[in-house]
């Protein structure tokens, strides 16, 4: 195990959990994800592949201790995303839930400060995130939905990409307790 | 248990969320109802930030875009370009204004013409999820929309209300994969249904190998599916080939080409009837009806009727002498005295003018005096008679009116 590696492996500064996001950024930040999310792709329709909410919720996870608040927060964004969706509540909540609990529970584990281990992160999740909503869609709804693997790869990278000038940005909002 | 709650609590915890949640899910889908409640909140709080937002961009962005371009202009011409940029901005405003006025004019004729009610919304945003295909319209329940109400514009369907909340409504586009329609085509009347397909263009299922359908087709709604008025025109057919069981019939919506800005919301729909084709099968010379015929065929009597064929003539007469003698058929016992038909005055001569209509919605034939079609749909329209007589398409445009 190379020195790198064994500091990715063992420093986690997030864990410390020194900085912490405000109580009003934690509801603005997700409604302005999803506002964006509605109302942006209208005129640039590339961007309805970028999953804000679902960033904003790794971006919580990696930042917060437990997996249970991760959990609770990833389901109320994946809600209110089901809410301004044509399909059963529940459908996108599942997803963030699951996704909230996983990505807190890896934070745990890993430097998730270290830009590398943050793009896997995003990467990893955002594909996690389209083909485990697609086996409900399949599995629960009995809808025929296409799953593209090649494109979610793609849109995978480019959602990891604006991960990381997202979370810092996203890191300057949190301030010490 | 309390070891394995206190060891395994955020994993006993997530099992109980996902559960609760799968539980929710099944209910909306078991009993096909929606959570009202949860999705108004989240609408309510949505959609009115999309609204300002909306009417920032608007008033901004034309300021915005002139800008940019006079970034660049050269300082011994500033006083020439400052006019010219002036101008520029007058002329865009104006295009502006004369567009948006053209877009309303066109949509305001069409829904005074239409039988149909319907009430104008614009669209203030998309759905989430990166392949839906809905947006929400800033018109409600307020309003008077309902779940189930057609979208549509002049130029087409657009889409269905799938749910409506006090300020706004969702509606789901025609190229929604979930999406389904009844339509009919022009020439030959052959019925399909048409589904979304997740892109501009859409399938037309269902419609046998053995049917004639060819490319430039224009396709109309039939009305089967009790969501979309019968008669508004759905697009036109771009590619059209036999498959394993059925056609393979693509068509591009007129109702959506350039986007989708304004919008009109049935809320009461009146059947029109689909206008005639040119040719049912070319190469053939087909004559207009006679005038006569017409004449009879649309005149309206009280029992609500129309008499198209002879036979529906001959019968008219037969029980105008039963009455006259007071015999009511279906009554009498075998062997019982007819009434009298001999008495019927000029049996074989042509019938009295007492067509009345069918029972559908609107009259099956419009009066064609020299069998042309007017070019409007503000010429068209019956208003009179109350009956809907849309344009006779050109070849290349759906019968709807665009600017009068």
């Amino acid at each position: 195990m190379t020195e790198y590696t064994e500091q990715i492996l063992t420093t986690a500064p997030r864990k410390q959990g020194v900085k912490r996001l405000r109580a009003v950024w934690l509801i603005v930040i997700p409604l302005i994800a999803i506002l964006s999310q509605v109302y942006v792709p209208r005129f640039v329709p590339f961007l309805a592949y970028l999953e804000l909410p679902l960033l904003i919720t790794v971006h919580f996870a990696v930042s917060r201790q437990g997996p249970m608040s991760a959990m609770f927060y990833g389901m109320a964004i994946g809600l209110v995303q089901d809410s301004l969706s044509h399909q059963p509540i529940g459908m996108f909540g599942i997803v963030k839930t699951l996704v909230g609990y996983f990505a807190a529970s890896v934070s745990m584990r890993f430097d998730v400060e270290n830009p590398i281990v943050t793009f896997i992160i995003c990467f990893f999740f955002y594909f996690f995130h389209q083909f485990f909503y697609w086996v409900l869609a399949r599995a629960l709804l009995g809808q025929a939905m296409l799953f593209d693997v090649q494109q979610t790869l793609v849109f995978g990278l480019l959602n990891a990409l604006v991960a990381l000038p997202l979370f810092k940005v996203l890191d300057k909002l949190r301030v010490a307790r | 248990m309390d070891f394995f709650l206190s060891r395994y609590r955020n994993l006993t915890v997530l099992l109980i969320v996902i559960v609760a949640q799968l539980l929710l899910i099944a209910y909306q889908v078991k009993t096909n109802r929606d959570i009202p409640l949860i999705r108004v909140w989240a609408v309510t709080a949505v959609t009115p930030a999309e609204q300002v937002l909306e009417v920032v961009r608007r008033y901004t962005w034309g300021f915005v875009e002139d800008y940019f371009v006079l970034l660049g202009v050269k300082s011994e011409n500033d006083k020439l370009k400052h006019e010219n940029g002036d101008l520029k901005l007058e002329n865009h405003y104006l295009k502006s204004e004369l567009s948006t006025a053209d877009r309303a004019r066109a949509l305001s004729v069409f829904q005074a013409h239409s039988q149909s009610k319907t009430v104008a919304a614009r669209v203030i945003g998309n759905g989430t999820g990166a392949n839906s295909k809905v947006v929400f319209v800033d018109r409600g329940s307020a309003s008077g929309v309902e779940s189930g109400m057609a979208v549509v514009t002049p130029d087409g369907i657009v889409g269905k209300v799938v749910d409506a909340y006090p300020t706004a409504s969702l509606v789901m586009l025609i190229t929604d994969p979930t999406f389904a329609a009844g339509v009919i085509s022009l020439k030959n009347h052959v019925r399909g249904t048409l589904k979304g397909q997740g892109h501009s263009e859409c399938l037309v299922d269902y419609v046998q190998n053995e049917e004639a359908v060819d490319a430039g087709e224009w396709f109309y709604t039939s009305g089967d599916d009790r969501i979309f008025p019968k008669g508004f025109p759905v697009g036109q057919v771009s590619a059209a080939r036999n498959g394993k069981t059925f056609k393979e019939i693509y068509i591009k919506p007129s109702g959506m080409q350039g986007g989708v800005e304004e919008v009109l919301i049935v809320l009461e729909g009146v059947h029109q009837q689909i206008p005639d084709s040119d040719m049912a099968t070319p190469g053939y010379k087909i004559l207009a009806s006679p005038a006569e015929s017409a004449a009879q065929a649309t005149t309206p009597e009280a029992n609500g009727t129309f008499l198209t064929t002879d036979a529906d003539r001959l019968r008219e007469q037969y029980k105008q002498a039963g009455a006259a003698q007071n015999h009511v058929f279906g009554e009498g016992v075998p062997g019982s005295k007819p009434p009298d038909f001999t008495k019927i005055p000029g049996i074989r001569a042509n019938t009295p003018a007492s067509a009345v209509p069918l029972g559908a919605p609107q009259p099956a034939v419009p009066p064609k005096p020299a069998a042309v079609v007017p070019p409007s749909l503000p010429e068209t329209s019956d208003a009179d008679s109350g009956a809907a007589a849309p344009a006779k398409p050109p070849a290349d445009r759906p019968p709807a009116p665009r600017n009068p």
